[in-house]
């Protein structure tokens, strides 16, 4: 343990949340889809809320969405989240529907609802990469 | 349900941030208060609904300290911020059906100091348990932990479609202050302007930490009684005109919920306008949740009191205030006067200004008035209240 550099929280797969991950991991946005209805689901869940099938595959999807809402963080609530002040935490609109949380790797004051925006990973270890969006189209 | 249930007793601890007193001990003194306001016995009780957010205190304590011979009903609630007014929908419905006459409903907890302080348990070590869910899963990660955060996202979506401001937003924090310094219970009486709250710390842009609310210790309870008791309380008594709960689509994150403006007050306010057969805007007075200031606009949309896009209007020209249209949070809400009993403070507020209980917040009419509770990011419950 290492007390001067606090550990952000990081997502533990399981059952449910695994092919999502593990595609991340890949570099990789997949998201569940009904295989009865076809609808894709976010987050993913046991059963399909729209019309109750249980079969899943996961589809990669474009990574490209718009900002829907966002939050400029400048208090960290976790120490592990000290070093990134200010931060943008933002809900995604994807291109195919579903909304997420993630973050969108600018300052605050750069962002706007609206904005076009493209997942981009961070590799956090070998387990974990996690689905960020940056400008659509930045170098 | 409707005119078959009363609120005949409210009881509320001091407020404070170092009470020295356990949950439990704080819990069982409002939960004595409330008894005792209703002119009634322990033993007269027969039902309770503790809320979730009243951690470590279960029927067993209640039965076990004071000795209740035969409790008829209990239930415990788990919608957050919704619970304390949550409860007087289960409590009415208990003794509308004939089941309890007199249900106790509580929440509170040392939220300083205590088990309770949420903000700190959420974020400091963020529990398994939380992380296990799919919602939180996909949201600590990113460095989304805290309340303020989520609140956040809906309160710049608004502002995004209306236009908002974050000195409207003040304006919400300047009257509740306003209204807290008249308050013998309050913890918060320094005056506060629109300047204080610009330049407060920005901690989760749009909010500043003038747009929060305070973390305290205290508990707070109410009795509900069958509405044919009414003529031996020993005060005038309260009644439920209309009361509803309602649940936003995606409970477990707004992250996923499609449209951030539809949340449970969207199909409780309607149901609860309903059972009264009041119109929003035959109301005298607003008793409105408000871990954030953004929660008073946005509440005041949602029920329909005030049309989309023009409540900010409305409480910067002085709408909400003691001397306005609709005054709101005669306490000062949780803004300004405590927060640790799942908003149970506002509903005694809403029963001492109907009874004239209200000292120098007293409103010349306050029936019929609404008190909403709001948690877990969009649960809701709407009451209306009359005399
Ligand atoms: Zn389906």
């Amino acid at each position: 343990m290492n007390d001067l550099l606090p550990l952000k929280p990081l997502p533990e797969p399981n059952d449910l949340t695994r092919p999502f991950w593990e595609a991340c991991r890949r570099h990789e946005l997949r998201i569940q889809r009904c295989l009865s209805c076809g609808r894709l689901i976010h987050y993913p869940k046991i059963i399909c809320p729209y019309d109750h099938g249980t079969e899943f595959d996961w589809v990669r999807v474009s990574g490209r969405g718009t900002v829907y809402s966002f939050v400029g963080a400048y208090r960290a609530f976790h120490p592990g989240f000290q070093p990134d002040l200010p931060y943008t935490i933002a809900i995604v609109e994807l291109e195919e529907g579903p909304h997420m949380m993630t973050n969108v790797m600018l300052p605050p004051a750069e962002v706007e609802i609206g904005m076009k925006v493209e997942v981009a990973f961070e590799d956090i270890n070998e387990q974990i990469s996690l689905p960020k969006f940056r400008p659509a189209g930045a170098p | 349900m409707k005119g078959k249930a009363i609120i005949s007793g409210i009881g509320e601890t001091e407020y404070s941030r170092n009470s020295g007193l356990s949950d439990k001990a704080l819990q069982l003194q409002a939960i004595q208060r409330a008894i005792a306001d209703a002119g009634l016995k322990p033993q007269d009780i027969d039902g309770f609904i503790p809320s979730a957010v009243a951690p470590n205190l279960y029927y067993e304590d209640l039965v076990e300290n004071f000795g209740i011979p035969d409790l008829k009903y209990t239930a415990t609630l788990h919608y957050g911020g919704a619970s304390g007014t949550g409860g007087l929908h289960s409590a009415t419905m208990a003794v509308a059906s004939g089941v309890a006459r007199h249900v106790v409903v509580m929440a509170g907890r040392n939220g300083v100091t205590g088990s309770g302080n949420i903000s700190r348990n959420l974020a400091v070590t963020p529990p398994k348990a939380i992380l296990d869910q799919a919602s939180r899963q996909f949201e600590a990660p990113f460095g989304a932990l805290v309340p303020m955060q989520f609140y956040g996202l809906i309160a710049r979506r608004h502002m995004h479609m209306y236009g908002t401001t974050s000195r409207q937003l003040g304006a919400v924090a300047v009257t509740m202050r306003s209204h807290a310094m008249l308050n013998p219970k309050a913890l918060m009486k320094k005056p506060i302007t629109l300047d204080d709250h610009q330049n407060s710390k920005l901690l989760a842009d749009p909010f500043r930490l003038l747009d929060c609310c305070i973390e305290s210790d205290g508990a707070a309870a109410y009795v509900v009684s069958a509405a044919d008791v009414a003529r031996d309380l020993p005060k005038k008594a309260v009644h439920v005109l209309g009361i509803a709960e309602g649940h936003p689509p995606s409970p477990y994150s707004i992250a996923t919920r499609n449209d951030l403006m539809v949340t449970g007050a969207t199909q409780a306010g309607p149901r609860a306008f309903k059972m009264a057969g009041l119109k929003a805007q035959e109301l005298r007075a607003a008793f409105l949740y408000d871990p954030f200031t953004f929660m008073v606009i946005f509440q005041l949309e949602v029920l329909g009191i005030i049309p989309w896009g023009e409540a900010a209007a409305f409480v910067e020209s002085g709408g909400i205030g003691l001397k306005g249209k609709l005054p709101v949070n005669t306490h000062g809400g949780l803004h300004s006067q405590a927060h640790s009993m799942s908003g149970i403070n506002h509903l005694c507020e809403a029963v001492k200004q109907l009874r004239g209980e209200a000292g120098p917040a007293q409103l010349a009419q306050a029936a019929p008035c609404i008190v909403t509770g709001f948690g877990d990011f969009g649960d809701s419950a709407v009451a209306l209240l009359g005399t």
